[in-house]
Order: C-alpha cells, then sequence, then structure tokens
C-alpha cells in the first residue's frame, strides 16, 4: 500500500493501478482493491471495526464500520468494500448517516453482551469497550433478560469459550480456516443463538489456536494459562525473541512483579507478522525459575555442595589447568549468537583445541561441512517474503508445521493466495503439507539424497510431479529448504547444494532449535572459525586472532572432532576436561555413550540454567541466567539477527559469556570482560570477510533398505511433544499430537500388526498405534522425541536405521 | 510595692487556668464520646455476602482506580474444590499499603460489587512499614451469625446473580453439612491402611 496522502493537485500521475478517491472530503489515490477502512486509516481516520483484520479476508460480519459513500443510499461497511474510482467516502466524522449506523450496530451489539467487564480478562484492553466507550450510548435502554450461555467452556485444554461475549466477528474462525489450516471451529446457528463451536469429538487442538485468544475482539476466548491473572495496567511489556525454534519470532512478554504472565505474538511483518505458534505463546514456564541458586563443586564425598563463585571458579581452574589441547567443548543448539561466539573463543584461545561442536543431535561430517560451505558466513540468504514469492518450494527432510512453524504458515499463506507450488521430500504427505496444498515427493529415508540428485536430472525417475517441480526449479527465485534430518540422509545434503547449483535454485537450511544458526555464525563446529572462516587457512586464523585480542599462534591448528567422535575419545580417555554447556545426552543419536564419556572424563564442567543428565556427573556445576534474565541475540534460518533485551533488568544471574571470562581469568589467559555489548563489537569485527571458506560436500547418495520384519525408520519432532523447554505446561502439552506409529498397507500386512506396533533395537522397544497410512514400504515413521515415543532415548536410533517390527500386545 | 518573683507569676496563669472551660477531649479515653462522622473515610473492609462468600471478585478496579497506587489485587479461579465467591472469579491476593493509601475513596466508587467500603477505623499507626501493608486476611470483615467460612459451595441452585441480587440471605442447611463434611472427610482405605483424605492428596 503506497498512497500519498494528501495529493497535491499537481503531482505525479497516479501508478497505473491506482483509482482516486476521497475520504472525508480528502482526496487520496490508493492502489486498486484497497478497503475502504484502509484507506481512511492513511488519513489518519479510524473507522470502528471488530471483524477487519488486515490479514483475514473480509467478512463484514460485525457491520460496525458502516460508512457513507455518496451516490449509495444505505451505509456500507468500509472493511469490505473496495475503493473504486471516483468514490467519495464519508466516515463517521463527516456523515451523520454513519455515526448514526454506527451507533445502532454498538446497541445492538451490547444487547447480549454480559455486563461482566469486571471479570473478564479483556478488561482494559477491549477494542469493544473501548468503542462503546467512543460509539455507544451512556445508557442502556435495553432492560429484558439478556441472552445466557454456561460459561465457559473448553474448546480445547488451553482455549476456553465464554458465548456470551462473543460477537460473531469470525475473526477466530476465520484465522482457524484461513491462516493456520485448522477449521475446527466453526460459528453455529442463527440470530442471537450464534455461537463458536468444536465438533463433538475434536477439540481445537491445532498448533496456533492461542492466536484466536490474540485477535479475539471482546474476552470471549481466554487461554487456562492467562485466565484471571492479571489486567494490563498491571503488566510490563517487553518486546523479545521466542527461544523454541529458528524461527525467529517477535514476540512481546509481559511481566508483573518478576513473574512472565503471559506472552503475545508481536506484529514483525517481515518475520511472523502477527502470529506465533502455540510453543512459542504458552511454553515459558521453563524460565520461570533458575533452578541452580550458587554454584556446585564436587566434593570429596562425591556429593555436589553449594559453593561460592570464587571457589568454584578456582576448582575450575585447577581442573582445566592442564587441559590445554586435552578437553572438548560441547554446546548444545540453544545458545544466542554471543554465547555461542564466547565458547567458540573460549575453546580456541583459552583450551587451545577444535574439538568444539553445538550439534548435540544425530549429526555427520558431510553436515559440518555443508553448513561450514553454504550456510555459515553467508547472511540474510532466503527471506520469508522471497519463499512467499517463489516460484516453487521444495521441502527435503523438514515438516515446517512441526519444525518451523511460522515458515509454514508463510508457505500457506502463500499456496493459498497465489497457488505456490510446494513439493516434499518425505515418507508420506504430513498433515502440514496437505495444509499447503503440497505435493508428496514419497522417499523412504535414506533416499533423500537420491531424490534430489534425481530433481537435479528433470525429474523423471519421481514421476509426472517430479518433471514438474523439476522444471519449476530452473525459474529464478526457485527455493530448496532443508531441515534437520538430512543430516542423517548420507548424500543428501550434497545433493541438496548440487541441486542448488544446477538449477540456480537458492537453498537455505532450517534449523530446529532457537540457537544453531548462530552457533554455525560463531564457528561451533570442528574447523570452523567465526563468519564462515576455515581454521586450515592462515589468513582466517589471522583474522580472527586479531579480532579475539590473541596470538596467532594461541589457537589450535588441527581439525578437531565432532560430537560423536568427542564422545569416542572422552570414553577413550583422550580428554583431561569436557565443557558442556545446554545439552541434553537424549538428544543424540546414542545417548548411553554420551553418558558414559561423561562419567568417563576426568574433569567436567557443566554450565547450566537447571539440573540435567549432565549435572549428575559435573564436578563442577556452574549456573547461568534463562532467557528471561539475559539479552542476546538470534539468528533465525535466514540468517536475520534477532536481538532481544533482558525481561527482568534487575537479574544478576551471569550470561555464559559472563561466566567463560571469569574462567578465562582466573586461567591467566584473559579474554575481556565479555558483557552482551561487547559480544556484538566483537560479532561485528568477526562479521563474514569471505576469506577461506571450505569446499561443498560431495558425498554420494546411498540409501538403506529393511529386509523381512524389519523397517527403516522415519522420525521428525512434533511441534509439541516432551522437549525440556515445554515442561510445566499441563495444558499445552494436552493439545499435543498422539504418538502412532504409521506404516504402509502392505508392511502392515507383511509384518502382521492389527492395532498396535513393538519396534525394537538392541537398547530397547517401542509400543505404539499403528496408523495405516499411504507411504512406501518397509519404512515406519514415528515421532522423534513424543510420549510414549522417544526414539533416540529407547531406541538409541535415529531417522534412517533399520528396527525390528512385531505385532504389539498395545500400551 | 515590691514586684511578685517571675516564677510565682508563672504559677499564677498555671493555676487561673485550671479553672477556665476546656476545648481538648482526651484521646484515647474519651473517643467514644466523639465518633468519626458517618462518611468518615477510614480503613477498609472487604465485604462477605450473607452466606460467607466473599464479595470481590479480583478485578482490580480499585487498583486501577487508586491515584496513590497503594492496592494490589491478583485475581483467580473459582473452582468446584476450592469456592471463594459466587461466580468464576475471585481477589486470591489483597494488599493495601496504609504507607501510600490516601483515603480518597476513589476505590470504594470503583468496586463494582460493593465488597469494597471504608470504616470508621482510624487508628492505623504502627512500628513497622511492613505491618502497614494490610493483606487480605486483615480486611476481611468479621464472620457474623449465619455465615459460613468460605471455601464451601454456593447456596444450591443459585446463581452469581442471585447473590447480587439478594435473594441469599445465610448459608443453608446444605452448604453448613457440606462444609462439615469437607471438614471431617471419611477415612479413605488403601489396600486395609486407613488414610485420612488429607494425607491421600499429600
Amino acid at each position: 500500500m503506497t498512497a500519498t496522502i494528501p495529493v497535491p493537485a499537481d503531482s505525479s500521475p497516479p501508478p497505473v493501478d491506482g483509482v482516486s478517491i476521497t475520504v472525508d472530503g480528502v482526496p487520496m489515490t490508493v492502489p486498486k482493491g484497497t478497503m475502504i477502512i484502509r484507506a481512511a486509516e492513511q488519513i489518519g481516520v479510524e473507522v470502528p471495526r471488530f471483524c477487519d483484520h488486515p490479514l483475514l479476508d473480509p467478512v463484514a460480519a460485525c457491520r460496525m464500520c458502516l460508512v457513507e459513500i455518496e451516490g449509495q443510499g444505505k451505509p456500507q461497511p468500509a472493511c469490505a468494500v473496495a475503493a473504486s474510482e471516483g468514490m467519495s467516502v464519508k466516515t463517521q466524522r463527516t456523515s451523520e448517516m454513519a455515526e448514526l449506523a454506527q451507533r445502532g450496530v454498538m446497541e445492538f451489539l451490547l444487547i447480549n453482551h454480559p455486563l461482566d467487564c469486571p471479570v473478564c480478562d479483556k478488561g482494559g484492553e477491549c477494542p469493544l469497550q473501548n468503542q462503546a466507550m467512543e460509539h455507544g450510548r451512556s445508557e442502556s435502554r435495553f432492560d429484558l433478560e439478556k441472552r445466557h450461555f454456561d460459561k465457559p467452556i473448553n474448546l480445547s485444554a488451553q482455549i476456553l469459550l465464554d458465548r456470551e461475549r462473543c460477537v460473531s466477528c469470525a475473526r477466530c474462525t476465520r484465522f482457524s480456516e484461513q491462516i493456520a489450516g485448522d477449521p475446527l471451529i466453526e460459528l453455529f446457528e442463527r440470530g442471537s443463538k450464534q455461537q463458536v463451536g468444536i465438533a463433538e469429538d475434536r477439540p481445537f487442538d491445532s498448533y496456533f489456536s492461542g492466536n484466536t485468544v490474540q485477535v479475539c475482539p471482546v474476552g470471549a476466548l481466554t487461554s487456562s494459562q492467562y485466565r484471571f491473572r492479571s489486567r494490563p495496567f498491571d503488566l510490563v511489556s517487553v518486546p523479545t525473541v521466542c527461544e523454541h525454534c529458528s524461527s525467529g519470532c517477535g514476540l512481546r512478554t509481559d511481566v508483573r512483579r518478576s513473574t512472565v504472565l503471559r506472552r503475545l505474538a508481536w506484529d514483525t511483518p517481515e518475520v511472523n507478522e502477527e502470529w506465533n505458534c502455540d510453543k512459542g505463546r504458552f511454553a515459558f514456564a521453563h524460565a520461570a525459575t533458575p533452578e541452580f541458586d550458587t554454584p556446585l563443586v564436587r566434593g570429596d564425598d562425591g556429593i555436589l555442595h553449594a559453593a561460592t563463585w570464587p571457589e568454584a571458579l578456582e576448582r575450575v581452574a585447577e581442573g582445566l589447568a592442564d587441559a590445554r589441547g586435552r578437553s572438548a567443548v560441547l554446546t548444545g543448539g540453544r545458545l544466542t549468537l554471543e554465547d555461542s561466539l564466547a565458547y567458540s573463543k573460549f575453546a580456541r584461545a583459552v583450551l587451545g583445541t577444535d574439538d568444539v561442536d553445538f550439534r548435540a543431535r544425530p549429526h555427520s561430517t558431510e553436515e559440518a561441512d555443508f553448513l561450514a560451505s553454504v550456510v555459515a558466513g553467508s547472511g540474510l540468504g532466503v527471506t520469508y517474503d522471497q519463499l512467499e514469492n517463489a516460484p516453487v518450494v521444495v521441502l527435503a527432510g523438514l515438516d515446517p508445521e512441526e519444525e518451523s512453524p511460522i515458515v509454514f504458515l508463510r508457505l500457506r499463506k502463500a499456496a493459498r493466495k497465489r497457488q505456490l507450488p510446494i513439493a516434499s521430500i518425505a515418507a508420506w504427505a504430513t498433515p502440514g503439507l496437505g495444509k499447503m496444498f503440497g505435493t508428496l515427493l514419497p522417499t523412504a529415508p535414506g533416499a533423500e539424497g537420491e531424490a534430489l540428485s534425481a530433481l537435479a536430472r528433470g525429474g523423471d525417475t519421481l514421476g509426472s510431479d517430479g518433471r514438474r517441480i523439476a522444471a519449476l526449479l530452473n525459474e529464478p527465485g526457485a527455493v530448496i529448504l532443508v531441515g534437520e534430518r538430512l543430516a542423517t540422509c548420507t548424500g543428501a545434503l550434497s545433493a541438496a547444494a548440487a541441486l542448488a547449483h544446477t538449477t540456480g535454485a537458492r537453498l537455505a537450511w532450517i534449523p530446529r532449535r532457537a540457537g544453531e544458526r548462530g552457533a554455525v555464525e560463531a564457528g561451533l563446529l570442528p574447523g570452523l572459525l567465526p563468519g564462515g572462516r576455515s581454521l586450515a587457512d592462515a589468513q582466517s586464523r589471522a583474522e580472527v586472532a586479531a579480532a579475539w585480542g590473541v596470538s596467532v599462534d594461541d589457537l589450535p591448528t588441527k581439525v578437531g572432532r565432532e560430537v560423536d567422535a568427542i564422545v569416542e575419545a572422552a570414553r577413550a580417555g583422550a580428554y583431561n576436561a569436557l565443557v558442556v554447556a545446554g545439552v541434553d545426552p537424549f538428544d543424540t543419536r546414542r545417548p548411553d555413550d554420551v553418558i558414559a564419556a561423561l562419567e568417563a572424563v576426568p574433569f567436567l564442567v557443566s554450565i547450566e540454567v537447571r539440573p540435567s543428565a549432565v549435572t549428575e556427573f559435573a564436578d563442577v556445576v556452574l549456573p547461568v541466567s534463562t532467557i528471561t534474565q539475559r539479552a542476546g541475540t538470534f539468528v533465525d534460518w535466514e540468517g536475520r539477527t534477532r536481538v532481544f533485551g533482558q525481561v527482568f533488568r534487575t537479574s544478576l544471574a551471569l550470561t555464559d559469556a559472563r561466566v567463560l571470562a571469569m574462567i578465562a581469568d582466573e586461567l591467566d589467559r584473559p579474554v575481556g570482560r565479555q558483557d552482551v555489548a561487547g559480544m556484538r563489537k566483537e560479532a561485528a569485527a568477526l562479521a563474514p570477510s569471505g576469506s577461506g571458506r571450505r569446499e561443498v560436500p560431495s558425498v554420494a547418495a546411498s540409501s538403506v533398505s529393511a529386509s523381512s520384519g524389519q523397517a527403516v525408520v522415519s522420525t521428525w519432532h512434533h511441534l509439541l511433544d516432551e522437549g525440556t523447554l515445554q515442561r510445566g505446561d499441563d495444558d499445552l502439552a494436552a493439545t499435543a499430537r498422539t504418538a502412532v506409529a504409521r506404516v504402509s498397507a502392505a508392511t502392515a500386512r507383511a509384518a502382521g500388526l492389527t492395532d498396535f506396533v513393538t519396534l525394537s533395537t538392541d537398547a530397547g522397544s517401542l509400543d505404539l498405534p499403528v496408523v495405516v497410512t499411504d507411504m512406501p514400504d518397509g519404512v515406519v515413521w514415528l515421532p522423534t522425541n513424543s510420549h510414549n515415543s522417544n526414539v533416540r532415548r529407547v531406541l538409541g536410533v535415529d531417522h534412517g536405521a533399520i528396527v525390528s517390527l512385531a505385532s504389539g500386545g498395545g500400551a | 510595692m515590691g514586684e511578685l518573683p517571675q516564677v510565682v507569676r508563672g504559677f499564677g496563669t498555671t493555676f487561673v487556668t485550671m479553672f477556665k472551660h476546656v476545648n481538648t477531649e482526651q484521646y484515647p479515653e474519651a473517643k467514644d464520646k466523639f465518633p468519626p462522622k458517618p462518611r468518615f473515610h477510614g480503613r477498609h473492609q472487604l465485604n462477605r455476602h450473607p452466606d460467607g462468600l466473599e464479595k470481590c471478585v479480583g478485578c482490580e478496579l480499585c487498583a486501577w482506580a487508586c491515584p496513590a497506587d497503594a492496592i494490589y489485587v491478583e485475581g483467580a479461579d473459582n473452582n468446584d474444590i476450592a469456592r471463594f465467591s459466587p461466580g468464576e472469579r475471585y481477589g486470591r491476593v489483597y494488599q493495601i499499603n496504609y504507607l501510600r493509601c490516601i483515603f480518597c475513596g476513589l476505590c470504594i466508587e470503583a468496586c463494582p460489587t460493593r465488597a469494597l467500603t471504608m470504616t470508621h477505623d482510624f487508628e492505623l499507626a504502627d512500628n513497622g512499614r511492613e505491618k502497614l501493608i494490610f493483606e487480605k486476611a486483615d480486611l476481611l470483615a468479621p464472620m457474623l451469625p449465619g455465615m459460613l467460612k468460605p471455601p464451601h459451595a454456593m447456596a444450591p441452585g443459585t446463581t452469581a446473580k442471585d447473590y447480587y441480587e439478594g435473594t441469599v440471605r445465610g448459608a443453608t442447611p446444605e452448604q453448613i453439612a457440606d462444609a462439615e463434611a469437607q471438614a471431617n472427610p471419611e477415612p479413605v482405605v488403601i489396600e486395609g491402611v486407613v488414610f485420612l483424605d488429607s494425607e491421600v492428596t499429600q
């Protein structure tokens, strides 16, 4: 929308598709198709409205925005009438007719609206309350009995509905149907009985249900989490960035008296628009209380004792004194960019080791090479807007609805508005793919590389869909999105890079965790220095040493080990010390091996927010601040830096970077103060210079196949599952999808599966209900970390591995 | 004639005053003689419905109206296990800071349920600042005859509207029996071992 306001008589001619109208006597030019309500906003005239929302299709359900259009006898809804050439609109400011119409509608809306503002959560931030003050009567003329419903009723465990308050604006139902693609709520009945409802046996378990609470213009929809908790004037709102996935959503965190009470989506047009997912909205209990009050040091009695910071740092310095070159650093994927940079520097400059890796999850050397060559230092790559305008998007090893919900919303928007062709290389057509109107290129786990290569060759082996997608990939602006699990498919990332090279399509990597892209930029991978520089390159080493203020001789020259190799080396006694931060052993492919390594290493430092599986083996535990106590930066999957401030500004808890600086001081190898501002300066100094880029990997694709009685595992995470950061919210967990095992009809028949299947490996077995799905034979899909389906923890395998199938007795 | 010494003249003034009319009253000995005026703004009180349920719904309008930021309220859900007020919502936390309160009475005007009123109690002095932050327990009206201490259920067959319209006159026998049953729970027997209800839930 590029209206020029107001247009002087002799201005440049209006754009080709512009129309000239006057609103309240002010002449203006707006693009064709602009609704009157939007045009009026451009000259600062707010027409009252409830159902209108700029991101939802117009419906003119509430009738509040009636305005007078010259030449038309009756008032018209400004939200649903597009401006046309020569139109003269009079709003309530200049037209008595519009003013009267709006007052009349307001009176009708209030007839059945209960007078329960004092107990309503919307009170104080309610569009109905505000507009009733502005456009309503001061006294009600209606003295009959109002309409009554039972209040409230559950639409899902998390979302509650008070039907008496509803003004039938249909924002919630339109959001669910149009934006989220989960039409689980609908308007039923007519007249004063009209109400929002769900089907009897299908609760409103949408991943995006929380948005309906935010867009509801009255207090009809509330969340069980925030119900009756607070009033808007109690709250201090802080703009923050979501710490869950790599979508990089802008959020508004509302705080009262050192407690986070709710989180809302922050209007961020370039990223999450006005939406977010329920995980980002409701799962913040994890940050409520840091569970370590003081550092802990393991005493001679083998028990962790509370200690002061000087005592703990002294113990760390003792333990790390003889560990230079014989130590490793493992960080999870949830660090801020500042902290990732600090670990990168600490490992190289202080510990003199390159054995540093953030990938506490299934990974491969091919993935490290791919990240170092394609992702690291590539800056802002494919953006959300480019996704929306691409000629085609190919998803390889990625289910956006489960792994990056805002990418899903953008893709669905583009598919709905402009028929964006989307193809998914996966084992089965997920509900998310259906909502994006996407095409499945059915691919068994492990065969992803082959499928990508087939697309590069024109897609002939993938049928007519494959040929169509392959042709579209050659158009400028085509996008290939690769997900986390391609790391476990040999040759797949190489094939994706090759496909991008052949077709000219753009390639983006979408990790699952918020800190992973930042960790890549910070060089938390063996052989990779910050800004995409290579450790093997002398010039890169010199640049980094200069930025870090250390001698280039202090940096290691030998390329280090990856997580799996670090774990092996630790078990073999290759290390004197291990520094572990934010790692959950049960996220890795072989949790038992990781735990054995933690047990075997002589000195283990755990830098953590809360007790974890690592704490049990740690010699020293150094507590760090929660996400609400620190400022920082996440780098989202686009490569966009998403800076956020401290929610609790009086917190004295330390960031990882500050703790590392204190350890470095204690070791007499100072690295500076490492506060947030300092680390941001350092990040700027380490901006990619283009030197020392690694070669793009070219690993040949290979595939796995299962013999009879066995199947290849295909697995990825559900959005809502048993992740550490989702603990503490039972109502949210109750809306999670149920874990099922999916197999093809032939596989089910061959293994004799009926209702339940038992999947087993050497490590353990899982019992899950079977759902027969249209997918390749010899493949079984199950969620990675859901209730009753902890693939890595119980089976000790991951995507692409082989498990035995047997008919199960039921859990 | 010689002057009287200064000290004698001084005592003379004192002596004469002893026989003049006294304008001041003795506090606290004679405070009952002059009670505050009917609309005096004294310490607040959180009122109860006739059956003992609290009138406060935790809406925070008092806190919103307060020009001195002296009131702090947190609302919460009533549920079937613990009901403190009729309707869905009650005030879980209610604090008035009398170090800040200016006794303007705007909170009373704002209260939609007449839960908050002001008493004639003006003796609000103490020897510690924290003692002048009154909690809900300090502000709640005393239990009168016919009242039952919450939490307890609403009178059978009534809605929140009946309470506001004043049709509930006192605790019914059902409510009393219900509360007694809750106070003296039937023992629960699990595998031959007898537990009291409170122990089972712990």
